[in-house]
């Protein structure tokens, strides 16, 4: 276990170089003058500007020299200017993380819980018309494309019923929120809402997050599902369960006590990759109800083409799934004994 | 030769293990095509699936009878009907309405369904061929070849596969070297082929340590022949008839970064191209609603019918699922 979780850490140094190494490689497809806006601190005056920091940074240099330059930069915290967020890029993640991780959270929640619960029925009555509904159900799921879900979703509840309003905030409540009396501990609305004692506040917030919420969640609840229905198939079949069925146990205790744990321990490591994934659905779901977090800010660059700011974000977000994919791999090997790390 | 072959072939019968007995069942499956296709027609999901399938690859050749291309030269370019901003609604000239811009939606659906293959088919092609080289070379030799080959796989897994799509996409896009449908099947290529790679090697570790594979190798077999004859047989089938009916999903993604702006350029004949153009029109979407509704349909229906035929050949072919039906 000791020797599994160093050699990992060992190997993490090496994952993250050449994660760097991937994203510098996509940079020097640029030309050198799309590269120079990683340079610069502001919205460049005149091109005569991008020649002088062409010549100043040596982007015309031999590739090794720049790269080494570049990985300078990026330990120091320089990932370049977005022209999109009209800020360093890390200065942008940093002002758009609250929006993302809260739409994530109350995500995830949700997600988690009605996903297992569905999978546990699903296990239990394997093979028969509720599995097979629920079967179907799930393999539509995960066919329907995230933005016309969401497009549809908008269409009926925003457009025709007009139920659940699209961005952030409403107005009013957005005046509320910048103003000086309203103090911003977390920047999420809905957090920040409950600590300045602005239940109006929270109530709107939520409203805008119950649309992008539902989009967000459903391809992953179909995968949680199908997660908790196979583990839990296959717990059903070991020995011990047998064991206490046979010793004369109560079958709701055998399922909660025996099977259920066991068979969440796949679900908790899949939940946990979860939160990573969702940043793929994120990145529509944003655009689609013009919710301005990280994933809308990322697609708006890349349709502007702004790859400084796409590939800036793919660098931070790179690193943080590398790591968040060691702790997930350690956590299945402490809560699962049988699994031997090599 | 025959000797040599036979003595392989002896040794191989004999010494066969679980893995074998799946590739037998496909085989035979595939042998008596009847009882193989009828195990599919009487199964509901993937009859459904079939279906809906075939109503694609009909649409697919017969577009040029559907919506016959007013510039024979350019097809997939989508005839336009004046400049005028706003949408419009179904008409007998239109029967799905147009974009703004004046997109035939109709066209687009019907010519879009070949783009949808021409996408879906060539990115999984590329990228079960690459998954399949690196995942033979890594299973099959180990050692540093294995630990090098996985850390690379390791690294391309740090993106989730969307954003790093969407990344690759915009990089390439922003030089003029290629066009738009290219840059988007590159990114998703480029992305797309890790994991058949750790699949594929799994597969391959599982088979290689058999006793005939050691047989093959003291009668003197070189290692393309023991791959190409003994360990690839026996091990990747089941991977790679999976892998094949994640045309559907690549379908999905490509048509993401369309409307994201990446993929197919606007008036190309593309669903995910065409439903972008909602995007403009989202307060009043009620009103425009076959912007969004019909292409959407057209993806729904394609998805979902390669996902189902998917997931029935998974049921019929995973041995570990045949064991839980018991």
């Amino acid at each position: 276990m000791v020797a599994y979780v160093v050699r990992r850490l060992l190997i993490l140094p090496i994952i993250i170089f050449g994660v760097t190494i991937l994203i510098f490689g996509m940079i020097s497809f640029l030309a050198p003058g799309q590269r120079a806006s990683l340079y610069i601190a502001a919205i460049p005056k005149g091109a005569g500007e991008i020649d002088e920091i062409i010549e100043k940074y040596g982007l015309d240099d031999p590739i090794h020299e720049q790269y080494f330059r570049w990985l300078n930069g990026v330990l120091h915290g320089d990932l370049g200017f977005s022209r999109t967020g009209k800020a360093p890029v890390l200065d942008t993640i940093k002002r758009y993380i609250p929006a993302s991780f809260e739409l994530a959270m109350w995500s995830a929640i949700p997600l988690l819980w009605i996903g297992i619960q569905l999978g546990v029925i699903s296990a239990l009555h394997h093979n028969r018309l509720i599995d097979q509904v629920m079967r179907v159900f799930a393999i539509i799921g995960w066919s329907f494309p995230t933005f016309v879900f969401g497009l549809l979703v908008l269409m009926i509840f925003y457009a025709k019923l007009q139920w659940f309003p699209a961005g952030r905030l409403s107005e009013w409540a957005g005046q509320v929120v910048l103003s000086a009396e309203f103090t911003r501990y977390t920047g999420m609305n809905t957090v920040d809402a409950l600590l300045n004692l602005r239940l109006d506040i929270f109530w709107d917030a939520i409203r805008h997050l119950v649309l992008p919420v539902i989009t967000l969640s459903y391809v992953q609840w179909a995968l949680i599902l199908r997660v908790t229905r196979s583990s839990m198939l296959e717990v059903l079949r070991a020995d011990y369960v047998t064991t206490a069925r046979s010793k004369g146990l109560a079958e709701s205790k055998v399922i909660d006590k025996h099977a259920k744990p066991n068979a969440l321990i796949p679900v908790a490591t899949v939940g946990g990759l979860v939160m990573i994934w969702m940043m793929s659905g994120v990145v529509i779901t944003e655009t689609v109800f013009n919710y301005r977090g990280l994933g809308w800010w990322v697609a708006r660059s890349a349709g502007q083409l702004d790859v400084i700011s796409v590939l800036g974000f793919s660098l931070f977000y790179a690193v943080l799934v590398v790591c968040g994919n060691l702790v997930v791999d350690v956590l299945y090997a402490y809560l699962d004994p049988r699994v031997r790390l090599e | 030769m025959t000797t040599f072959e036979d003595a392989e072939r002896d040794l191989e019968q004999e010494t066969e293990g679980g893995a074998k007995q799946f590739v037998r069942n496909l085989a035979n499956n595939v042998r008596h095509p009847p009882q193989f296709i009828q195990r599919m027609l009487k199964n509901p999901v993937s009859l459904t699936g079939i279906l809906l399938v075939l109503m694609f690859v009909v649409i697919a050749i017969l577009a040029p009878v559907l919506a016959p291309p007013v510039r024979p030269e350019e097809p997939y370019r989508i005839p336009r009907d004046g400049y005028l901003a706003e949408p419009k609604p179904p008409s007998p000239e239109h029967p799905f309405g147009t974009t703004e811009g004046q997109y035939d939606i109709y066209y687009g659906v019907i010519w879009g369904a070949r783009t949808a293959f021409r996408v879906g088919v060539l990115i999984t092609l590329a990228t079960i061929s690459i998954g399949l080289a690196v995942g033979t070379a890594s299973g099959y030799f180990g050692g540093w070849v294995d630990e090098g080959l996985m850390r690379v796989v390791d690294i391309f897994m740090g993106f989730p596969f969307l954003l790093a799509a969407i990344t690759l996409a915009a990089v390439l896009g922003s030089s003029p070297k290629f066009d738009r449908i290219t840059t988007g099947m590159i990114a998703l290529i480029v992305f797309g082929w890790t994991t058949y790679a750790r699949l594929l090697r799994g597969d391959i570790q599982s088979v290689k340590e058999r006793d005939y594979v050691m047989a093959a190798r003291t009668l003197g077999a070189g290692h393309s022949r023991i791959m190409l004859r003994h360990v690839i047989p026996n091990s990747i089938f089941p991977t790679l008839v999976v892998a094949s009916m994640d045309i559907g999903s690549y379908v999905l993604n490509f048509a993401a970064l369309s409307f994201l702006g990446l993929g197919a350029e606007p008036g190309y004949a593309d669903w995910g191209q065409l439903i972008s153009f909602a995007r403009n029109w989202m307060p009043s979407l009620s009103t425009y609603w076959y912007i969004l509704v019909y292409p959407g349909i057209a993806i729904l229906l394609f998805v979902l019918g390669w996902n189902l035929i998917g997931d029935a050949f998974r049921d019929i072919l995973d041995p570990k699922l045949a064991r839980s039906r018991r």
